[in-house]
């Protein structure tokens, strides 16, 4: 197994900051702005956005909330074996709010997808944002773009990307992992 | 954490799953629990599969409570009561779901007044079946809701007491709820009239008690079963107003217990003869929190028996 870093240290932080200072950029006070972490690696990435955006603007109320999309994949009865289902904790109204859609890594656009279906279930948002922490490009299967980007990343299908957090994993760390056979 | 898939294809009893499946089970039914509390409360998992519901015998509740799970996972629904089909023009078990298969559906839900009816099914054909209740036999979706309850109720349902009052020789949720009880490591008593306790239940590991103060106060929760008239071909004991004199539950009887007992009833209820209105309204009473629940659990039960492929 081959292992590339794409992200880690100092790059890492002010990956972070920059995304946050993007979002300010549109969003100004977030007094009209929610952000939901899409289950299960989601809402790690949104907790440290949540942490970030309260520093930079001196206030902790901005909005964050954990969404499960598991009932609304599309691959239901198509793979095998089950994903086992995450908990919902969004403890305030969308509707009419402006939702970041908050993963870690974009691939496929398919998970993006359940979670906008099942975003609708709680009612219907002014507007919806993706911020991802890494696109892998050009590996997309639906027409899906992310409105703010970490890291790019050109990848194989073979590959994988892994995101570890400080709060979980012991380190705040994006690496690239490849079969070495390959 | 729970398994990852259910030990079996079909639902018959609780008999034929472990803990693991049951456990399984109620994780997933504690996400359902949370979308049928949502605005919209509808997913769309179960989006292209076809479910039967076959009731050979009367049901509101499980019926209704099977089709709104259904619906509520985007499933196709089609329902058939055996009162108004060819049932009743000499048609077989087999051949009556062989032509419902033929419609292309992929689960069964079956309520048959026959122990074994959806065992004998489900060795003859594809689809998979969930059992609704099979004559005296089991009812496991019901046992699933009640211990989930009392899950929900008091945490856990490892160590507690738990006692089945009533009509237990003709009662298919004392034996599915015995058997789940059990399995999560509850302690179970039955009690009622001599007459209406099976001779041999003992050999299920459950206590045994004919006086229901007794009972009340050695349990955490009771379940008040129905006496199912339906069922007795025989007179059990002389009079319904004896037997709810003796095996009634009360508020002055629940108010004299030196604790706090939790209140189940599967239903229908007959007000007044097993439970007094009082008791059923009471704040004790856990049993319209049964009925929510029992959606869920159904969620759960058809979720995770069709993530399962051929």
């Amino acid at each position: 197994m081959q292992k590339r870093i794409l992200l880690d240290g100092q790059k890492f932080q002010i990956t972070i900051k920059r995304l946050c200072h993007q979002l300010i950029e549109n969003h100004h006070d977030f007094s009209n702005t929610v952000l939901i972490g899409i289950q299960p690696r989601g809402p790690y990435f949104a907790n440290r956005v949540q942490q970030e955006l309260s520093k930079i603007l001196g206030k902790d109320t901005i909005k964050k909330g954990d969404l499960d999309i598991t009932f609304f994949r599309d691959d239901f009865r198509r793979k095998d074996g089950i994903v086992s289902a995450s908990s919902n904790n969004i403890d305030f109204i969308i509707e009419e709010k402006n939702v970041i859609l908050i993963d870690d890594v974009l691939w496929t656009g398919r998970t993006i997808r359940s979670a906008m279906d099942a975003l609708l279930a709680y009612g219907r948002p002014a507007k919806v944002e993706l911020m991802v922490l890494i696109d892998r490009r050009f590996s997309r299967q639906l027409p899906i773009e992310p409105d703010y980007i970490g890291h790019q990343v050109d990848s194989l299908n073979s590959q994988m990307v892994r995101v570890s957090w400080k709060e979980t994993e012991g380190e705040d760390k994006v690496i690239l992992l490849s079969e070495s056979n390959k | 954490m729970a398994a990852e898939k259910l030990s079996t294809r079909h639902l018959l009893g609780i008999k034929d799953i472990n803990r693991d499946d049951i456990e399984l089970i109620f994780e997933t039914a504690d996400n359902f629990k949370d979308v049928i509390n949502r605005p919209i409360k509808r997913v769309p998992s179960l989006r292209d599969i076809t479910i039967a519901n076959i009731f050979f015998e009367n049901s509101t509740r499980t019926k209704l409570s099977f089709e709104l799970a259904e619906k509520r996972l985007s499933a196709d629904v089609v329902n058939f009561a055996a009162s108004s089909s060819s049932v009743s023009k000499g048609e077989t078990l087999i051949d009556t779901v062989n032509n419902i298969l033929a419609m292309k559906v992929d689960m069964v839900v079956m309520r048959h007044p026959y122990a074994g009816a959806g065992q004998f099914l489900s060795r003859h054909i594809k689809a998979q079946i969930v059992n609704a209740g099979d004559g005296a036999h089991e009812h496991p979706t019901q046992a699933l809701l009640d211990a989930f309850s009392i899950r929900q109720k008091l945490g856990s349902v490892a160590g507690k007491k738990v006692v089945i009052v009533g009509d237990i020789l003709h009662s298919r949720v004392a034996i599915s709820n015995i058997l789940c009880l059990q399995k999560l490591g509850a302690e179970v008593m039955v009690c009622g009239p001599t007459t209406l306790i099976p001779k041999y239940i003992s050999s299920l590991g459950v206590k045994v008690e004919h006086d229901l103060i007794k009972a009340l106060n050695w349990c955490d929760v009771a379940n008040m079963l129905r006496i199912q008239l339906e069922r007795q071909d025989i007179k059990y004991f002389p009079s319904l107003r004896e037997y709810a004199m003796m095996y009634g539950l009360n508020k002055q009887i629940l108010n004299s217990l030196d604790k706090e007992i939790i209140v189940m009833h599967p239903g229908p209820i007959n007000r007044g003869v097993e439970i007094t209105s009082d008791v059923a309204d009471s704040k004790q009473s856990i049993i319209l929190e049964q009925v929510e629940n029992g959606v869920a659990i159904r969620m759960a039960v058809l979720y995770l028996l069709a993530s399962q492929r051929d």
